[in-house]
């Protein structure tokens, strides 16, 4: 019997009698960060790296019972040994590894191996068996530095400003607002929508140390956002908020904006190619550094990526979960409301 | 190239064509002069020759790269165009340089004739000197399809602007024949090489789909009305003793129409007429599956010449004695065109298209009607003192088109897009009944909002059976209304049956699969097509 197997409710644990990110109800669901798709409602017990605690707590409810944990400190579960390692994905991001009569799994949930400036860098660990991500598992997928993108960015700015446009970027609340924030802070103030600064909040109160930033009401000058950087969830995207601003011009970041048409079929005016996730060649390379014999690849170019690896010398399969893609959002669900017109404009 | 890639990338980025225009003048006002020269060669088509095979680009990519085959095509797939898709696969570049866009199209206009060899090397090392959004632009330089939304018009009017010339001598002198390695920018804007070549044609005036009743256009005696026919829509230009045939398409086409070639020595110097390539025969226009017979070939044989016999269907005179006539009122056009023809033969290939005499607009509705049995697709409406326009312009000519065929199909296979689209499931292959099979019978990818786009890429998603490459079977349920333009028979489908211009309609939410149509359905529709106007009373 594997020490994990991969289950209607999740990625599952027997010896241990619990759930990795399940995406139904269980009893002991160890999390890996606190995405939506990651972390759900319904749980009797969570447990979970000690940064994703009060994520949790502010996105889900107050009312959970979680139980943190540091970056390799260890709690066991009837002989199986749990311990967090950091995934560089957002705050408080973990791979989970288990390790049982001397058989070690790694889980990563998402990662991505270039440090961000903001989540704890991500770290490969040693293992059997490791189960990896793929959303980006196709080799046209290859980043820049960070700071080239943040340059193009900032330089987006730049030229919105002289334009007399206030710039908008359109990024997910949890963790890639963040990283934003930390990585655009200096000249200009950051004007940030109430779910962001929310999370900042139960961030900073857990000791993250995050640039100033300025949470926008119905108060807030249209004048005064010009003057500024405004990042909104991507649901804000198409509001009438947004639509009212001085010369409002939107940039999205996200990796899928690598792709021109994926890029033109936005209704944004810029896209940067920010990802959260590792790149074609982050995955080979994190993939390696484990040293594991077994390969499990979760949610993205699954099929591709296995075929690839198998096609070099790893033990690889495909395994269908129900995670989504916090970048995706972007990609497909635009909110419903948009129309024919408001896209071809 | 970096400005050149800056322009892309903001002609890319906005759908608004004021933003285009800004950004080629913005382009024009700060760039070499030969770089210009090129860059309106590249958006009007006019290719260079491509100097290396894509299969061999391809191939070094992969050698570069040591990625298989089979996940190359994957890249593709996903990406939807093969320039960027070899950008974003290759190493990042190691000694960057910058060079002029001319410049990089002259190097590689000196590749012809050398060996794969040296090509590659060339290639590879330039490959290595450049951005990501350059390296695209370079491999789009060598495939020469740089379709990126700028229109001539909106090329012409950023010139113009920019240049401080009038527009329509621009439009003129881009559309004349020049060659990019040997005009300057300013001969080019002066259009200096249009005085000396007899081959010029002018733009084509065009009209705007009727879209309210006939009666709101005033008396119908202000109006000339003819068929609209449904083949090559063309310019026949004799000057210096010289024939051209343009197609709409700015293509010189000459060669291809031999039943044409006596105009050279029947008409005038200095005459140009607008008119319409059809097959047909005793002036009975035959249906354009007959005409494809007669395109794109090299090498016509006698037994086409017999079967597929051509026509020109004279529209208008645009030149008369070497003067530009368009500024005649139609009425007056006409007149002269009348005159022009009167010398030819009854069973002349070439004659004025017909006027259609009516007292009433009821009157033409009803004739309208009548329009498939002259093989005509509805009928066109000319203000009589309009003058010839370059291009679209409302008020003065509109198409008044029947409804297209239709016919009832469900979804059985989609494939992803390409371009804008890639990554969603847009294009679809449609079937009808066969018995009990459903036969495939059209492949459509236009005619749904993105909404339905969305939603139909969600059902597909979810209700895939096989998956072919990028192809996938989906469960047959949703019921689209397909609309066509005509039917022929062909031995290449396996319906037997062709399709022209199919696309999508309606999405019919409220049919399922059991009401769709039958191939039989069709094939009556095809024999029906096939008896000559006339033929009704046998």
């Amino acid at each position: 019997m594997a020490l994990v197997t991969f289950t209607k409710k999740g990625i599952y644990c027997r010896q241990g009698d619990f759930y990795i990110d399940p995406w139904l109800p269980v009893d002991y669901a160890v999390i890996t960060h606190g995405h939506g798709d990651h972390v759900r409602f319904g749980n009797k017990h969570y447990l979970c790296h000690t940064l994703t605690g009060p994520i949790i707590r502010q996105r889900i409810s107050t009312d959970l019972q979680v139980e943190t944990q540091d970056y390799g400190k260890t709690v066991t579960r009837n002989g199986v040994k749990i311990s967090f390692f950091p995934a560089g994905h957002i705050i408080g991001s973990a791979q989970v590894r288990l390790e049982y009569q001397g058989e070690i799994w790694v889980i990563s949930g998402d990662y991505k191996t270039e440090y961000d400036g903001i989540s704890t860098p991500f770290e490969p660990v040693r293992c059997h068996a490791f189960v990896s991500e793929s959303t980006f598992g196709l080799p046209v997928y290859k980043w820049q530095k960070q700071d080239v993108i943040f340059n193009q960015v900032k330089s987006w700015i730049a030229d919105n400003r002289q334009r007399d446009k206030t710039s908008v970027l359109i990024a997910y609340s949890l963790g890639k607002a963040q990283r934003l924030i930390k990585n655009l802070a200096g000249d200009m103030p950051i004007y940030v929508h109430n779910s962001i600064a929310n999370l900042n909040e139960a961030l900073e109160q857990a000791g993250v140390h995050l640039p100033e930033t300025i949470r926008i009401t119905a108060d807030t000058r249209k004048e005064e956002l010009k003057s500024g950087i405004v990042i909104v969830p991507s649901a804000m995207r198409n509001s009438r908020w947004l639509k009212n601003l001085s010369g409002p011009v939107t940039g999205i970041c996200s990796g899928w904006m690598q792709v021109r048409a994926h890029r033109r079929w936005q209704s944004a005016d810029a896209g940067f190619a920010l990802s959260d996730h590792a790149d074609w060649p982050g995955l080979l390379e994190a993939i390696k550094a484990t040293g594991a014999e077994k390969i499990y690849v979760t949610h993205g170019f699954t099929a591709t990526f296995s075929r690839f690896l198998n096609e070099n010398g790893f033990d690889a399969k495909e395994v269908i979960t129900r995670y989504g893609d916090d970048e995706a959002e972007i990609k497909l669900d635009t909110p419903e409301k948009t129309t024919n017109q408001e896209l071809t404009n | 190239m970096k400005r050149f890639a800056k322009l892309i990338q903001q002609l890319e980025l906005s759908n608004k064509t004021n933003d285009k225009i800004e950004a080629l003048v913005h382009y024009f006002n700060f760039t070499d002069d030969k770089d210009k020269v090129w860059v309106i060669a590249l958006f009007t088509g006019k290719k260079p020759r491509r100097p290396v095979k894509a299969a061999l680009l391809r191939q070094w990519v992969k050698e570069l790269t040591q990625l298989p085959d089979w996940l190359f095509t994957e890249s593709y797939h996903n990406v939807g165009d093969l320039s960027e898709t070899i950008a974003l696969l290759l190493p990042p570049a190691e000694q960057l340089s910058d060079h002029p866009l001319h410049q990089w199209i002259e190097s590689l206009h000196e590749l012809e004739g050398k060996d794969d060899e040296q090509k590659k090397q060339f290639i590879l090392h330039a490959w290595n000197s450049l951005e990501p959004q350059e390296r695209f632009i370079f491999n789009k330089l060598i495939s020469g399809n740089f379709r990126i939304g700028v229109s001539n018009k909106m090329l012409v009017n950023a010139l113009a602007k920019q240049s401080n010339t009038d527009s329509s001598q621009i439009m003129h002198s881009i559309m004349g024949k020049w060659d990019p390695y040997q005009i300057t920018f300013q001969e080019l804007i002066q259009g200096v090489h249009v005085n000396t070549d007899n081959s010029w044609p002018y733009p084509f005036c065009l009209a705007y789909a009727l879209d309210t009743e006939p009666e709101k256009l005033g008396a119908p005696d202000e109006w000339q009305a003819e068929w609209k026919w449904d083949g090559i829509r063309g310019q026949i230009v004799k000057r210096a003793g010289e024939l051209f045939i343009w197609s709409r398409g700015e293509e010189l086409v000459t060669e291809q129409f031999p039943e044409l070639w006596f105009l050279q020595d029947m008409l005038p110097d200095g005459t140009v007429l607008d008119g319409e390539i059809l097959a047909a025969k005793n002036r009975q226009v035959l249906p354009f599956s007959v005409l494809q017979q007669r395109l794109n070939r090299k090498k016509i044989s006698k037994k086409q010449l017999e079967e597929a016999p051509i026509g020109f269907f004279v529209y208008d005179l645009l030149e008369y004695q070497g003067q530009d006539y368009r500024s005649q009122p139609l009425s007056e056009r006409r007149k002269k065109a009348e005159e022009l023809l009167s010398a030819l033969d009854d069973d002349s290939p070439v004659n004025l298209s017909p006027i259609i005499s009516c007292s009433s607009w009821g009157e033409l509705a009803a004739l309208r009607e009548t329009s498939r049995s002259v093989n005509s697709e509805g009928v066109m409406l000319k203000k009589r003192d309009s003058l010839y326009h370059s291009g679209r312009k409302r008020g003065d000519w509109w198409k008044w088109k029947i409804n297209p065929y239709t016919v009832d199909t469900v979804m059985i296979y989609a494939q992803k897009g390409s371009g804008r689209r890639a990554n969603f499931f847009t294009d679809y292959t449609f079937a009808v009944r066969d018995g009990e099979n459903l036969i495939t019978i059209a492949k459509a990818y236009s005619g749904l909002t993105d909404q339905e786009i969305r939603e139909v890429n969600t059902f597909v998603t979810k209700n895939s059976l096989e998956k072919f490459g990028p192809v996938r079977t989906v469960r047959p349920e949703l019921v689209f209304e397909i609309a066509f333009e005509g039917i022929a028979a062909s031995k290449r489908h396996k319906a037997g049956i062709a399709l022209r211009f199919p696309r999508i309609l309606r999405w019919r939410k409220d049919k399922n699969v059991s009401e769709i149509n039958t191939l039989t359905d069709l094939q009556q529709l095809l024999q029906s097509t096939l008896e000559q106007p006339g033929d009704e009373t046998n």
